[in-house]
């Protein structure tokens, strides 16, 4: 049932959830939603968890995309007191687990950063595994979380967030505007001696470049993780 | 993981709701070897194409299918064929 609705940027929103019963998630992990419309029509997608177990509680944080089928109906329409039908959680494959000490390094595309983000809430108080996140967007206004990480990179310990833009940077950015390269790794990330876990999520053609850019540079492909969430 | 709603490929972790209903662990995180090239990896990172008319995962190595679920109202069909093997890690 929707709780609450917060809004993350111009085009996305945070869905507070409450459920029946939940045992627990890990951070990463995700659920597969459900609408069936009154004809009987039924379709599903899947939403990444955007922060840790919090009793019956769940977010997710859902990206409004042009002609989308799903998306505009849970990121506008959905109201406070409806119910949909959710599954999960899922994938044990793509999480991060705070008891592992060793670091991490988060890449993200556009939404990618909403597993990536599950990961940096459940680190706060609880590990000091240091966390570097490289989070890659078009503009400034699309960034998601961004005064949460701010204030997390602040006071989280740790933590270290730089921003990649691809079309459009603040005036006093270094960093003309462009795709994510090696150099943006070298300089934001960690280097393969350090032996961190890498999480890479967000569109296909972005995870599988930033993959093979850290395989190119050293990096274990065994500590790399990623989640692609299609379309370009 | 949030599916963009232009398409594919996605990779296995989109795999975990649809096979959830067929094994009792997590599968995303078994290994799954290829019939086709030999190669190893876990399921999550199997390309992933659909979900009409069913979900396709293919071997980031060769590109052969591993796996084909397809779901009707009744049914759930699942051609695990293109898997020479599918290891998983129990927890002890």
């Amino acid at each position: 049932m929707l709780l609450e609705r917060r809004t993350e940027s111009p085009s996305a929103r945070t869905l507070v959830l409450q459920v029946d019963e939940w045992a627990g998630h890990l951070p990463g992990q995700h659920v597969d939603v459900r609408l069936t419309a009154e004809d009987g029509y039924q379709t599903a997608r899947s939403y990444s968890l955007a922060a840790p177990p919090d009793g019956d509680r769940l977010e997710i944080t859902v990206q409004r995309a042009d002609g989308g089928e799903v998306s505009p109906f849970l990121a506008d329409d959905l109201e406070v007191g409806d119910r949909v039908e959710l599954r999960g959680p899922l994938g044990g494959w793509f999480v991060w687990r705070p008891e592992d000490p060793g670091p991490v390094l988060l890449v993200a595309g556009g939404s990618g950063v909403v597993p990536l983000m599950a990961m940096i809430r459940a680190r706060a108080g609880v590990s000091r595994a240091p966390f570097r996140l490289i989070y890659s967007v078009r503009t400034p206004e699309d960034r998601l979380y961004a005064a949460e990480l701010r204030r997390r990179a602040a006071e989280d310990g740790g933590l270290d967030v730089s921003y990649v833009y691809t079309r459009e940077a603040p005036a006093d950015s270094p960093r003309p505007p462009g795709r994510i390269r090696a150099d943006d790794l070298v300089t934001h990330g960690w280097p393969p001696d350090f032996e961190p876990t890498c999480f890479v999520c967000g569109p296909t053609p972005l995870v599988e470049a930033v993959a093979g850019l850290l395989v190119g540079w050293g990096h274990d492909p065994g500590r790399i993780r990623t989640e692609r969430f299609g379309g370009s | 993981m949030t599916q963009t709603e232009t398409g594919g490929p996605y990779d296995g972790n989109a795999l975990a709701g649809p096979l959830a209903e067929v094994f009792a662990l997590e599968v995303t995180a078994a290994v799954a070897r290829c019939r086709g090239c030999g190669r190893s990896s876990p399921v999550a990172t199997l390309a992933v194409y659909g979900p009409d008319p069913g979900l396709v995962g293919r071997c980031p190595g060769c590109a052969d299918v591993l796996v084909r679920v397809v779901r009707t109202p009744d049914e759930v069909w699942l051609d695990l064929g293109g898997m020479s093997a599918l290891r998983f890690s129990v927890p002890s």
